[in-house]
């Protein structure tokens, strides 16, 4: 299990660092096998600073991030290692994941050079079938192809079949079918879905809300770069209790009820929260529902 | 009729062949009309719109006519398609984030962009402050760097400059797609507002987001493969779509409210077929769950319904 527990990142910014940015403010939550959560933010919100740094690919400023009880800032090279074989990243762009001078299956051979060289070809070549078939891909059509021969789906579902050839039990999806067709990114979504019901915990990032409810077990909707409401993904979607929630979802558009039709509810301007304030408390309105109270910088 | 296009057919320029990005496609937008276009990536729609405005160097003008108002317009010549850029074509380009010159005011810009058409900014430049008000933006901005603004307040700053010589026609490319969706909203609305308030006749808005359309445009066109598959009002198309393709799509689209648990969506098998060397007959075939022997020829766009066209043969 992975828990982030008062997470917080300031970058430093401005010509000598002389500034400094809140990215993301006391953030904490877990993430359980066979679960997705959806993280819901709109650009700037620290929703891919966090995934960032559950990957560590970001130090963490304060709070910490341990998984199964560890910390895992304190891990050595070795630990980083034995970290990255079960806990996975997936990011926006399948295009630049890819070197285009190189094969796209390189990924796979790369894989095999740090984690598995004691393994013979033809037993490798049996778990890397078994790992495309569990993302939908036959081997016939995708190995021995160039990155530009082959689809953004076909390459986003590669780079999970990467991640799967490794017992991963954590998945952090970062934004990943936002530049796919719309005829192929709910493939991956189910693709998704499916990986959870086999028992791995998926972090899903986007800023797209109706990909997040369609998905995700629970839903966490940050707002400049803290936690403003989170809990079960129906009960975020149907009560929303924040402010900030309900002005997203009444911003989404609707396939079958037109924004005019649809009453606006209350003023969409918000009173802006500033990074600079500590991050709201949130308490329970509800069984597994969490929003952020009232107070300073947090319209009711 | 403010716009028809007739068979157009635009080609890119390859050293494998060219690539048949726009294969005849044969159309009108009414005066007043906000089209949607939408369709995959690689469908032309992107091609259409530029092919309206301004060819670009790989693109090659292959067959077929433009309208405007009554004059034709002369795709295949840049200069004298200059007369009509500006102030009777206009558009707000994909990326307008970086249309905006950064070594410049973007009161120079807008100055700049006048004097070019032989217009005196000084005459228009209370309007201007007026528009930039209407969007929200104060006059201080015209003193100000493309740096120093939002990516949202430049896109606005943008869709004014474009409109402001209240062009016939807008062709508003991807402008909603790299914003977050409270902005999303604010843009599209300021889009049908232009409309009311006339300073724009008519407007072709792609997008590969057919909920926004829904929102924001009176008809829909869906594109394919560099062909037309389906025009309607934007309900008949979310709600009565016609075309397979159309189908597919429309069901494939995750909303608020729809959960995996409760309804799995599928997407559609297959890709899109290539345009150095396109199959004959309709480009859907492949992929379509209703194909028979008559799809390998390419089935005619024709009206069915008043207001509705398909270029299907099992629809019509």
């Amino acid at each position: 299990m992975l828990t982030l527990d008062g997470v917080s990142k300031v970058y430093r910014i401005g010509a000598f660092g002389g500034k400094s940015l809140q990215a993301v403010r006391g953030v904490s939550f877990d993430l359980r096998p066979g679960e997705i959560v959806s993280l819901i933010g709109e650009s700037g919100s620290g929703k891919s600073t966090i995934g960032r740094m559950i990957l560590r690919l970001d130090r963490v400023t304060s709070g910490t991030i341990s998984f199964d009880g560890g910390d895992i800032a304190q891990l050595g090279r070795t630990g980083t290692k034995a970290y990255y074989r079960e806990v996975q990243g997936v990011f926006q762009d399948p295009f630049s994941s890819y070197n285009p001078v190189f094969k796209a299956d390189r990924v796979f051979a790369m894989i095999r050079g740090a984690y598995f060289p004691g393994v013979g070809n033809d037993e490798w070549h049996e778990k890397l079938c078994a790992s495309l078939a569990s993302v939908g891909l036959g081997p016939g059509e995708v190995l021995n192809r160039y990155p530009h021969q082959l689809s953004g789906g076909q390459l986003q579902r590669l780079l999970i079949a990467r991640a799967l050839l490794l017992d991963i039990r954590i998945l952090v999806a970062d934004e990943v079918i936002s530049m796919l067709d719309a005829s192929t990114r709910i493939d991956v979504l189910n693709l998704l879905a499916d990986l959870k019901s086999r028992g791995l915990g998926i972090l899903f990032i986007t800023h797209d809300l109706s990909l997040g409810n369609y998905v995700s077990d629970r839903t966490l909707i940050l707002h400049r770069g803290a936690v403003v409401e989170m809990g079960a993904t129906e009960k975020v979607f149907g009560d929303p209790r924040h402010a900030y929630t309900r002005m997203l979802l009444a911003s989404v558009p609707h396939l079958h009820e037109r924004w005019r039709d649809r009453k606006r509810n209350g003023d969409l301007a918000l009173p802006p929260a500033s990074r600079d304030d500590p991050a709201p408390v949130l308490v329970e309105v509800d069984t597994d529902h969490l929003a952020a109270l009232p107070g300073k910088g947090e319209p009711s | 009729m403010s716009l028809r296009v007739d068979d157009l057919k635009v080609y890119y320029r390859t050293l494998r062949g060219d690539v048949q990005a726009l294969d005849g496609v044969t159309f009108e937008i009414a005066d007043g009309e906000i089209m949607g276009l939408a369709g995959e990536s690689g469908c032309g729609k992107s091609t259409l719109g530029k092919s309206l405005i301004r060819l670009d160097g790989r693109m090659r003008h292959v067959g077929g006519s433009v309208t405007l108002d009554g004059k034709q317009l002369p795709l295949g010549d840049d200069r004298a398609m200059n007369a009509f850029r500006f102030k009777s074509v206009s558009i707000v380009p994909q990326y307008a984030m970086s249309a905006l010159n950064p070594t410049r005011k973007v009161g120079r810009i807008a100055e700049e962009l006048l004097e070019s058409r032989g217009i005196h900014f000084d005459g228009v430049r209370p309007e201007l402050v007026r528009r930039l008000e209407l969007v929200g933006l104060s006059k201080d901005v015209l003193g100000m760097f493309p740096i120093e603004l939002s990516g949202g307040m430049k896109q606005r700053t943008v869709m004014v400059l474009s409109t402001l010589l209240n062009p016939s026609l807008l062709i508003a490319d991807e402008v909603t797609s790299a914003l977050d969706v409270s902005s999303q909203r604010a843009v599209a609305e300021m889009l049908v507002e232009f409309r009311e308030r006339s300073y724009v006749k008519s407007m072709v808005f792609i997008t590969h987001d057919l909920a926004i359309l829904y929102q924001a445009a009176d008809t829909i066109l869906v594109m394919y493969a560099g062909r037309l598959a389906e025009k309607a009002s934007s309900d008949a198309v979310i709600s009565r779509p016609k075309h397979p393709y159309t189908q597919l799509l429309v069901s494939s689209l995750p909303e608020v409210g729809v959960r995996y648990a409760d309804r799995r969506l599928e997407g559609i098998p297959g890709k899109p077929p290539s345009l150095l060397e396109p199959p004959q007959g309709c480009r859907f075939r492949d992929r379509c769950p209703l194909a028979f022997a008559k799809c390998a020829e390419q089935p005619p766009f024709v009206e069915v319904e008043p207001g509705h066209r398909v270029a299907c043969w099992a629809v019509t």
